[in-house]
């Protein structure tokens, strides 16, 4: 059995502790990722939750500075940035993304400043460049507990709102009529989002936690129509991307030129790009051909 | 928004609504518009397109508030089927998804397996012809089905008053009558009281128990052959009408005597 | 310093016109992912000593025709997430590579504007005229498939065609202004001051000059606030952007309600519709 997978799998890959903390991380990250991210895509909010994960980056700065733990500013400031996308957004999924992009040009001037002020740090660029796009084998050991808090509320919230969420977006009259308040309800769901990705950017970076979110959940909406199986189809093919991810990174270390590694980030990012492209090819999938962007909103008012 | 005065319904009373005005963008839209419903009636809310049936349809529902009156529901609850979904293709749900959600879509948490849920579903599903439709992508199937698997939808937590906002319009005339006998068989069976707009009132003639008439932001209800008048309806849009009747179809037209000297076109019904 | 004024006023201009057209047609997202995509790209080129306007260039170009064909396939937004995550899936590999990051890096990023040399103006501003040119060409075309996409069908506007062309036009854009207001916010200054100005007026042409002007008084105050407390500039653009798209909708809403109120008060009870039918 080691034989055959030997050539696939490095030696120490199973000992390394570093490795050991990546995995449960990185799984426990892609499993939430994949279950906030199928009302994410659902609901058209892409944009939302990229910005939110990179908003993340003030809130890391602006915590340094004022001395609480990294991890709380993470998630205070996207949490904050999300009640505030959702109080000034319009429902139209057009100007949703409007007032997304204002946020985020708003939140990135301050993380901005926020840098310029923290003389801590030598070079802006390299907190910016680790925050973007992570660090998966030197995560610290001592998030695990926060992580897993957030992820549980990120989860129990999107599982609680199940149904009033899946009947808002087919329509919220019906919602309406039906005693859900699709207002509430999408606020909720744009905070759990807001949950997931600080959680995901804090550890494993802004690229992975976008991909994460996205893509899986895309896929999965292609494979089947049963929404309990779309659950679950996302969050196994984040996971199987981001295991294999981490398992190729350590791989990479072995493979000419000797003694570097290529970065997880790329390894995971191609992996869900794959398994997207795959299940778009799926015949029958019944893609009507998607409409140029300029034309009226695609996605239903939610 | 919507009162549930019981107190204010009668005894034989499944819907009343009382002196109900409605402004829209600063233009009065419906005025003190009255009616009722009884138990199990089958009621038909016609007038032409822009007429306010939508409007009115939307503050018995609680979605609008109006600028006076009130609206009392009785026992049981009320179903809708809006006139137009875009249903997303995107949207992971199955028809027999959607039509579950008509019974515990406001409820927190994972659905549990349920055997009487799943045959409740079922039920409805077959009762509105769909049954072969349970296991599509709702966004994947035709406008018709679409509607079909909306009105289980509305029915499967079996309200008291079920509304229709233009379920016929944009179908062929085969389809129409299907989805008008459909719809009087359920209501006949479950003894639900059905109020369905629409802007031509012929299709449902046949089981049509009483009329709405809107026009001109006021209404008009009673009897179908009290209401659809002449003198009744020229009174409500302020000029003359006439009421024709032709092999059993009505045509409201606008009368002669409009100042431009132009014969009446009854090609071109004010609603027919 | 004259030269960050130039410099800056040609961008401006440039993501005003531009960036009305990313209002009009919703893709703030795509306006967002372009530069951050690309900044990849330019970290790549600068790994290999090839210029890194052209590894922009390139990086934002292949982006966007990524966007289009992912696009075709399925929903627009989730073909930018993954675009964008791509092109910074691969940005990773090539900054792995490095063994440091350079200054050039962190200018990509921030943007540099306090220090452009007088030779980075001609490019800048043939990039510019560029940009400004096309969308000048294609101004009926694009308004037309951007709000009623039927009508354009009918008059010979293929759809793709325009959206393919639209976001070159976009990337040509970012490769141009990024060296100068940093890949983090060229877009605040693509979507605040246009929305402001489609609030205003709801004539086009006047709109995109007003978005034009807009941007420019931004990059102003940004660079003159920037100047004097030495703040960082992409502050100040974040903050004036935010504030231009507020009074925007602001204004929208006190003229929707002015408006209300004077129909309530001047109009008596609505006339029958049946005057209508002739």
């Amino acid at each position: 059995m080691s034989g055959v997978l030997a050539p696939v799998i490095e030696p120490g890959f199973f000992t390394s502790a570093p490795v050991h903390l990546a995995l449960l991380i990185g799984g426990v990250v892609a499993v939430v990722s994949g279950v906030v991210g199928m009302f994410t895509v659902m609901r058209g909010q892409s944009y939302a939750g990229h910005a939110l994960a990179d908003l993340s980056v003030t809130g890391g700065s602006g915590s340094v500075l004022i001395g609480i733990s990294p991890l709380w500013g993470f998630a205070g400031v996207s949490v904050a940035a999300a009640g505030i996308m959702d109080l000034i957004g319009v429902q139209r999924p057009r100007g949703r993304d409007l007032a997304t992009g204002i946020v985020r040009g708003a939140g990135l001037g301050l993380a901005a400043l926020l840098l310029y002020w923290d003389t801590t740090h030598t070079s802006a660029t390299g907190t910016t460049i680790t925050i973007l796009f992570g660090s998966m084998f030197t995560i610290d050991a001592s998030v695990i507990p926060v992580v897993i808090a957030f992820s549980l509320a990120a989860v129990i919230i999107v599982i609680a709102l199940y149904r009033p969420l899946l009947l808002s977006s087919v329509s919220s009259d019906l919602a309406v009529v039906r005693g859900v308040r699709p207002r509430a309800a999408g606020t909720a769901c744009l905070i759990a989002i807001a949950l997931a990705t600080s959680l995901s950017a804090l550890t494993i970076g802004a690229i992975l936690s976008t991909a994460l979110l996205v893509g899986p959940a895309a896929a999965a909406l292609r494979l089947t129509s049963r929404p309990g199986l779309v659950l679950a189809w996302s969050a196994l093919i984040g996971l199987a991307a981001t295991w294999l991810g981490i398992l190729l990174a350590y791989d990479s270390y072995y493979w000419p030129p000797a003694g570097h590694g290529w970065p997880v980030s790329f390894f995971v990012v191609v992996l869900i790009l794959v398994f997207y492209l795959l299940a778009q090819a799926r015949p029958g999938s019944g893609r009507r051909p998607a409409p140029a962007e300029g034309q009226p909103g695609c996605s239903p008012d939610s | 928004m919507m009162t549930d005065h019981r107190a204010a319904l009668g005894p034989d009373e499944m819907l009343a609504v009382d002196g109900v005005t409605v402004r829209l963008g600063g233009r009065e839209v419906l005025h003190d518009v009255r009616f009722s419903i009884r138990p199990g009636e089958f009621v038909g809310l016609i007038g032409s397109n822009g007429a306010g049936k939508t409007t009115l349809l939307r503050v018995i529902l609680g979605l609008l508030a109006p600028a006076a009156g009130q609206v009392s529901t009785g026992p049981g609850g009320i179903g809708y089927v809006p006139q137009k979904i875009a249903l997303d293709p995107d949207i992971p749900l199955r028809a027999r998804d959607l039509v579950g959600l008509g019974l515990d879509g406001n409820r927190l948490g994972l659905p549990l397996p349920s055997r009487s849920r799943r045959a409740r579903v079922d039920e409805m599903l077959s009762a509105v012809d769909a049954a072969h439709l349970a296991g599509a992508r709702v966004g994947h199937l035709s406008g018709g089905e679409q509607q079909r698997i909306l009105i289980a939808h509305a029915l499967v937590s079996r309200p008291g008053l079920l509304l229709l906002d233009e379920p016929l319009a944009n179908l062929d005339i085969a389809s129409e009558q299907e989805v008008v006998a459909l719809l009087a068989g359920i209501a006949r069976e479950q003894h639900i009281s059905v109020l369905i707009s629409a802007h031509d009132m012929n299709p449902l003639l046949p089981v049509m128990d009483r009329i709405v008439y809107l026009a001109g932001g006021r209404a008009a209800s009673g009897p179908t052959d009290e209401v659809v008048r002449t003198d009744v309806l020229s009174d409500l849009y302020g000029q003359h009408v006439d009421v024709i009747h032709v092999h059993g179809r009505v045509l409201v037209v606008a009368g002669r005597g409009d100042g431009l000297g132009l014969p009446a076109e009854p090609a071109a019904p004010l609603a027919g | 310093m004259i030269n960050t004024w130039i410099v800056a006023t040609i961008v401006a201009v440039v993501a005003g016109a531009v960036g009305f057209f990313v209002v009009l047609r919703g893709s703030a997202f795509v306006a967002d992912a372009l530069p951050t995509g690309a900044f990849a790209g330019a970290a790549g080129a600068s790994l290999i000593g090839v210029n890194t306007l052209l590894g922009l260039g390139v990086f934002s170009l292949l982006g966007a025709l990524g966007i289009g064909w992912l696009g075709r396939r399925g929903r627009h937004d989730v073909a930018v997430a993954l675009a964008l995550v791509a092109m910074l899936g691969v940005g990773a590999l090539f900054l792995s590579f490095t063994v440091e990051y350079g200054p050039e890096i962190d200018s990509l990023l921030f943007g540099e504007v306090l220090g452009i040399s007088v030779n980075e103006i001609a490019p800048v501003a043939v990039l510019g005229a560029v940009c400004v040119l096309a969308i000048l060409v294609l101004f009926r075309p694009l308004i037309l498939s951007s709000v009623m996409p039927e009508l354009g069908e009918a008059r010979g506007v293929r759809a793709h065609w325009i959206e393919t062309c639209f976001l070159v036009v976009l990337a040509l854009a970012t490769s141009m202004a990024l060296p100068v207001v940093g890949a983090l916010l060229i877009f605040s200054l693509m979507i605040g001051p246009p929305a402001a100005a489609r609030s205003v007026t709801s004539r086009p042409l006047i709109a995109m000059g007003l978005a034009m002007l807009l941007a420019v008084v931004t990059v102003w105050v940004a660079i003159a606030v920037s100047y004097q407390t030495n703040w960082p500039i992409g502050f100040f653009v974040g903050t004036i952007g935010a504030a231009c798209y507020a009074a925007g909708r602001g204004w929208t809403a006190l003229r929707s309600r002015r408006l209300r109120r004077s129909q309530a008060s001047a109009l008596p009870p609505a006339t029958p519709t049946a005057s209508a039918v002739a």
